[in-house]
């Protein structure tokens, strides 16, 4: 069984149809990369994986495990292994870094049956992911993103993913904003995360984050449907080529 | 025909009057004290209870919303006391000297009135008024003086409540805690006076909780208290408003601050049916620093205005204020703020924001910031805002795992404690985190 299996997606969003009919399957252990132009429905699909409201499903599944969490608020999806990195992870003042992940770590567990982590076993597994991916322990004190460079809100994403343990992690766009040392250091941490048990959708415009985060699945996404799938090279071509020849094939 | 038309009054306005008559001179204090009453009272017959058409009491429309006069308390009885001991639980966590007052009366033996530190009294206000203790004379209705007709209320009929001074330059160690408890018997009407001076130099922190044992109780408050703050000193006032939903509670502080001095001022608010929260602060020295904050959480049909008038009647004083509301079912808060900023008042720094945070679409927020400005260097400002909980944050949370209502929790507990915050002493800003917390989870 795949760990993902999209079937005949249709989304609208304000009436207007995003996804069209998109298929996609990914099994456990493996990168797919998800490219494609704007507005070809790439945030969408990753919004819509993870429960975003205002996001209406006209048509079609999403299994995870063969299970449909289409009906499922985005928590009990979140419980369930699903991580969505954020393209603009926001901020929230007010909210210590470490009580967020502190609350979400433990509601996480609390919704699998697990008991509560205690607290110097949790700080024990902060620590060690904060300083694999450079976060200072000042930084985690602060309001959840409040003051961080753009660069610092990625390394955040990636510190929660590190910390949650997802099966299924979605990074949308992480690459977009970050400065080549940045993206080494997301990249790390990402490429440290994979495992056979672990699978990740990794939506990006550019070839370039693909240096570093090498996937083992290239998806073309054109006008909310799948229209190529390929190898790693697949990626280079488009760097090469563009989008174009896609956006005609559509027309 | 330009004559001032007033109407009939109200049963409220009669009975007050009635009781008045009826009760003026059994309350305490000689002759000067009589005077001053029966001027308070003549003050309020002239204006009657205050209503809409008056702007400090517009969106508080005590004419409407007192519908009537509740007898004025007596004297609590052993079942009275008893009762409120149970009340007392309130702020336990924080270690303070308390003084307990049940329906308005000072009740030595709850209180803790032995072994006072070194530079601080503590007496009986209605003790002090009848043996018309001339320092308190020198001090009543002097310190911020108001035309206000609340105060004039209290003055009319005013009976028990704390007299404290601390003496230049004594540094109290222990929070002081004055804990007002309706004992929850018939409904009643408290007329409670405190006068604290805090003299130049001293540092002293003063709690000041109202709570009921009863939350169907209707009584009536009415309290007032003065506060001198000296030069160089440094006081904390914080007040707590959790009484039972059918309670009418009206209170004022009237605040004067003298130069150099700190001072932080923080009115809680989560109990009461209708609530007017006054604070009249005045900065009459120079180079004094302060903060001004407030927290409000309303559920039910439960009001609360709070209005302050902070003056600045001094040069290079910082004043912020910040005042946080939020509101539930069909609660409705109310803030009015002025800074009065005067001629002489150069290089004054005073910021002034309220926020409303609507949890439900009947909820009500009215913001209403003023800024009077007669001096020309300074830096002032204030900001207003009103909304809903941020749905885009709400996802966030809710996509690393975190239940909608826990979500939600987490972003008003962020919200109300950016002014909490505000306040020094870590475990009664702790406490009242805790309060937030337990009205959060009774939501759910």
């Amino acid at each position: 069984m795949h760990l993902l299996e999209v079937k005949n997606l249709h989304v609208e969003v304000d009436g207007k149809k995003i996804l069209n009919g998109l298929d996609l399957s990914i099994g456990s252990g493996s990168v797919h990369a998800l490219m494609g132009p704007n507005g070809s429905g790439k945030s969408t699909l990753a919004h819509v994986l993870a429960g975003k409201a205002d996001y209406v499903v006209t048509q079609g599944e999403v299994l995870l495990d063969g299970e449909d969490i289409l009906a499922l608020p985005p928590e009990e999806r979140a419980a369930k292994g699903l991580f969505l990195a954020f393209q603009y992870p926001l901020e929230i003042p007010g909210v210590a870094t470490m009580t967020f992940l502190r609350t979400a770590l433990n509601a996480q567990r609390k919704q699998r049956g697990e008991d509560e982590l205690s607290t110097p076993e949790f700080l024990k597994r902060v620590r060690a992911v904060a300083g694999k991916l450079g976060i200072e322990q000042e930084m985690l004190r602060r309001g959840v993103n409040v003051g961080f460079s753009g660069g610092e809100k990625k390394r955040n994403e990636i510190l929660q993913m590190a910390l949650l343990q997802p099966r299924l992690c979605v990074l949308d766009e992480t690459d977009s904003g970050l400065d080549i040392d940045a993206l080494k250091i997301v990249a790390d941490g990402v490429n440290a995360l994979r495992s056979p048990e672990r699978a990740f959708i990794v939506i990006t415009h550019y070839q370039r984050l693909l240096n570093y985060i090498v996937p083992d699945v290239v998806h073309v996404l054109s006008r909310g449907r799948i229209v190529k799938t390929g190898d790693k090279e697949l990626a280079l071509d488009l760097e090469a080529t563009g989008y174009a020849q896609y956006q005609e094939e559509m027309a | 025909m330009n004559a001032e038309v007033r109407p009939i009054k109200t049963a409220a306005e009669t009975a007050l009057a009635t009781s008045f008559a009826a009760v003026k001179r059994a309350l305490p204090g000689p002759a000067a004290v009589g005077a001053l009453r029966e001027d308070a009272f003549r003050r309020f017959e002239t204006e009657g209870l205050p209503h809409r058409r008056v702007e400090e009491w517009k969106y508080t429309d005590l004419r409407a919303l007192m519908r009537e006069a509740k007898p004025l308390a007596g004297l609590p009885d052993a079942a009275a006391k008893d009762r409120a001991k149970a009340a007392l639980a309130t702020l336990a966590a924080v270690d303070a000297r308390r003084i307990v007052f049940v329906d308005g009366t000072l009740v030595p033996e709850l209180s803790d009135l032995d072994r006072l530190e070194a530079g601080l009294t503590i007496r009986s206000m209605a003790q002090a008024l009848a043996a018309g203790d001339r320092d308190l004379l020198a001090h009543l209705g002097r310190l911020v003086p108001t035309d206000d007709v609340a105060v004039a209320l209290n003055t009319a009929f005013m009976g028990d409540g704390a007299l404290i001074h601390v003496a230049p330059g004594a540094a109290l160690a222990q929070p002081i805690h004055l804990v007002f408890v309706n004992a929850g018997g018939e409904a009643v009407a408290i007329f409670a006076r405190s006068l604290v001076v805090i003299e130049d130099g001293a540092r002293a922190m003063l709690l000041e909780s109202h709570v009921g044992c009863s939350d169907a109780s209707e009584h009536q408050v009415n309290a007032v208290l003065e506060l001198k703050v000296g030069d160089a000193a440094h006081v904390d006032h914080v007040k707590i408003t959790g009484e039972g939903a059918g309670a009418l509670h009206v209170s004022t502080l009237m605040a004067a601050v003298g130069a150099h001095a700190r001072f932080n001022e923080f009115l809680f608010t989560t109990g009461g049916g209708i609530v007017r929260n006054q604070a009249f602060v005045r900065f009459g020295g120079e180079g004094t620093v302060a903060g001004i904050r407030g927290a409000t959480l309303l559920k039910g049909r439960q009001h609360a205005d709070t209005t302050l008038v902070a003056e600045h009647a001094a040069a290079e004083c910082t004043s912020r204020e910040v005042f946080k509301s939020v509101l539930d079912d069909e609660g409705r808060s109310v803030f009015q703020g002025k800074i009065i900023v005067c001629p002489r008042a150069q290089k004054t720094d005073a910021k002034m924001a309220t926020h409303a945070l609507l949890l439900s679409d009947t909820a009500e927020a009215d913001n209403k910031p003023e800024l009077e400005i007669f001096a020309d260097d300074v830096q002032c400002g204030h900001g207003a805002t009103s909304g809903a909980l941020d749905q885009e944050l709400l996802f966030y949370l809710k996509a690393r795992g975190i239940p909608a209502k826990e979500a939600e929790a987490l972003l008003i507990q962020a919200f109300v404690g950016e002014a909490v915050e505000g306040i020094e002493h870590a475990g009664l800003r702790d406490a009242l985190i805790d309060r937030v917390v337990a009205w959060l989870k009774a939501r759910e």
